[in-house]
């Protein structure tokens, strides 16, 4: 198995992690459980969606993305700005004061993915046109959509739209052009995109759809928002004119973005982790009828809500909506750029079973058994207290072998009252004046090793240590 | 031979906007088991059908799920008006839902034909007066694994 697959970009910050399990219960793939009294992330669970970022009360869960200076390795180094870098800002007037900006930040060149996205729109507009019969299509834009799908909606595979997305679009553009400008070699080029969410970083490192991205790095938005500040008070008739992208492409920040760029009448656009799940549910057990394509974006309000933004994703969307008034519909067009060889995936996206229990049907069937045995046993409450999200989870961990009965505090607790009342009659018949038998001592010593066991393994959190931090 | 999983779900008369819960439980194990996609599509299309009649048609009832080695079975029992004419009932486009509930966007008279189309063994007992018992099954193809 390829063992880069299930790379992520969302990451604990051990000490700053308090085992609250706040998060463990929004985590849209149930990917995490708290041991120790620390969280961890199950990689092959997690889509990468940022929602743990947003829950954690104490900033324990991070986004791991690249630093600005990784354009230092490069010998010509060109910024794909996300057009939800754009809505950041308040009142820019135009796209180019940001482009130029990017310039005096140190980049030598500066490529539009809203410019991409409009190719993107118009690959998607003739392919479902000639492929009618097959719709409704899901868009394939959101990494975290095409990896929710891909471990928890196998049937729904084959309903993405086969087209790469337009930051994958616009790396290839970027680094054909600045080849052919520069005469580099490929390798010395950077193609550093400035991203939304983590989930693209991790994109980066392990496409879908294609086998290897031109992406090279992967900067936070939040990162270069309050750089470019400084160079945005210049003289506007300085500005060189790089912007080269329309309302459609523009719009694409925005949830609804990309179905506005289709022209299609029987549409669903849904954003936020909860609302698509249960698309994609309705869409699996065909509840949805009538539909071309379905427009699905993990974060809330779209792109803009990434969680490497800055602004309100629904300010954000009012913003680009002001910037875009007066902008042409779409500037670019697929038959004017030669040196993109392909717009559609390369490679097929595979279901990853990774839920499964266990390695055949039959195998499976009788963990499967055991798992609700366990529920059963369970109080149902789904507190949490265990570190798993759900009874069920846990039960499922620990036919998994990650667990055992004892993490539910409840069956701990009549363990516990179970061994006190053996311990009790014991020794109850010593203080009656009765001597032990030596099988009586042992059970007595053997039921206070128990207790001591399982009273150590309550896991308390060393307060003392924590609040130094 | 392994022993079967049993579920047994009841189904609320009442309440159109829980309807689907228990087929989508079902769903989420069944891709637990591994089981193909196939399956499970049919599987789920078809128990969403007869858990949505159960509501429509006879106030709610039960449902039990047994998943074997071989098969997953679907057992839906309700006591309902049950169905004067199955024949009738089993035709494309026949449906005696009210007004209101087609106004909802239910009562195209597919619902049986589909389970139908969906299972691979569906058979329908029916008293009028006192219910509907529908038992449909779904193969599972016993890839010896
Ligand atoms: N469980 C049931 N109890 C009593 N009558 C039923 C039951 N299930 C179906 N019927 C009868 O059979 C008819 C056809 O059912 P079918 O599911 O095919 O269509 P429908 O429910 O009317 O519409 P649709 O399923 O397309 O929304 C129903 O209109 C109803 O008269
Ligand atoms: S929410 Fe999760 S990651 Fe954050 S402190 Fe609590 S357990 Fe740790
Ligand atoms: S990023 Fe999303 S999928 Fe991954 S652990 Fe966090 S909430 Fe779960
Ligand atoms: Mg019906």
């Amino acid at each position: 198995m390829d063992s880069n697959k299930f790379i992520r970009s969302v990451r604990l910050r051990e000490s700053a992690c308090r085992g609250c399990i706040n998060c463990i219960k929004n985590c849209p793939t149930q990917a995490i459980r708290v041991h120790n009294g620390k969280a961890h992330i199950i990689d092959k669970f997690c889509i990468d969606c940022g929602r743990c970022i947003r829950y954690c009360p104490h900033h324990a869960k991070i986004a791991v993305y690249d630093p600005l200076s990784v354009i230092n390795d490069f010998k010509y180094a060109v910024a794909l700005p996300a057009p939800s870098l754009y809505a950041q800002y308040n009142n820019l007037a135009n796209v180019d004061i940001v482009l130029n900006a990017l310039l005096k930040l140190g980049f030598d060149d500066v490529y539009e993915v809203s410019a991409a996205a409009e190719l993107v729109s118009e690959a998607s507009r003739e392919y479902i046109r000639e492929h009618m019969d097959e719709a409704p299509f899901i868009s394939s834009a959101c990494p975290s959509v095409i990896r929710l799908i891909r471990v928890k909606f196998p049937s729904l595979i084959s309903r993405l739209l086969p087209i790469k997305a337009p930051v994958e679009v616009a790396a290839e553009i970027a680094r054909a052009r600045a080849m052919k400008k520069t005469g580099l070699k490929p390798e010395e080029i950077g193609i550093i995109f400035i991203s939304p969410c983590p989930s693209k970083v991790s994109y980066a490192k392990a496409p879908l759809g294609i086998e290897k991205s031109s992406i090279d790095n992967v900067v936070a938005i939040k990162d270069i928002y309050p750089l470019l500040l400084p160079h945005m008070k210049h003289d506007e008739s300085q500005l060189k004119p790089l912007s080269h992208s329309g309302r459609i492409g523009i719009g694409w920040s925005n949830a609804g973005g990309e179905v506005a760029g289709l022209l299609v009448e029987n549409y669903l656009a849904a954003d936020g982790i909860v609302n698509i799940l249960r698309v994609l549910e309705q869409l699996e057990d065909e509840k949805l009828h009538g539909l071309t394509f379905v427009e699905l974006n993990a974060c809330d309000g779209g792109c803009a809500g990434g969680t490497l933004t800055v602004e309100n994703a629904y300010i954000a969307a009012t913003k680009t909506k002001r910037l875009t008034k007066y902008q042409p519909v779409s500037r670019n067009h697929l038959s004017e750029n030669p040196e993109l060889q392909s717009i559609y995936w390369a490679d097929d996206v595979e279901y990853e079973p990774v839920f499964r229990l266990g390695n055949t049907f039959k195998e499976s069937l009788r963990m499967m058994s055991d798992v609700e045995k366990l529920t059963a046993m369970f109080p149902g409450l789904d507190c949490g207290s265990c570190g798993a999200p759900t009874c069920q989870t846990l039960a499922e961990d620990i036919v998994r072998g990650d667990a055992t009965p004892n993490d539910c505090i409840y069956v701990l607790r009549s363990n516990i009252a179970e061994l006190s009342r053996r311990i009790n009659d014991l020794t109850e018949n010593v203080t009656a004046g009765k001597a032990l038998s030596a099988e009586e001592d042992e059970l007595l010593h053997r039921y206070i090793r128990e207790l001591t066991a399982d009273l150590a393994s309550f896991g308390v959190p060393d307060k003392t240590k924590q609040r130094k931090e | 031979m392994g022993e079967p999983l049993i579920y047994t779900y009841d189904i609320d008369g009442e309440d159109f906007t829980r309807a689907g819960e228990a087929s989508s439980s079902v769903k989420n194990r069944l891709k637990m088991l591994g089981v193909d996609s196939a399956a499970i599509r049919k599987t789920a299309i078809a128990m969403y059908e007869g858990e949505i009649n159960m509501v429509i048609h006879a106030d709610g009832g039960t449902i039990t799920v047994i998943i074997s080695d071989d098969a997953i079975t679907m057992v839906l029992a309700d006591r309902g008006p049950g169905i004067p004419d199955i024949e009738k009932a089993m035709q494309e486009g026949y449906s005696t839902a009210r007004p209101e509930v087609r106004s909802l966007g239910f009562g195209a008279g597919m619902g049986l034909p589909n389970m139908k189309r969906f299972t691979d063994e569906m058979k329908i007992d029916t008293v009028i007066g006192q219910g509907t018992t529908i038992t449909m099954k779904v193969y599972l193809h016993s890839d010896g694994l």
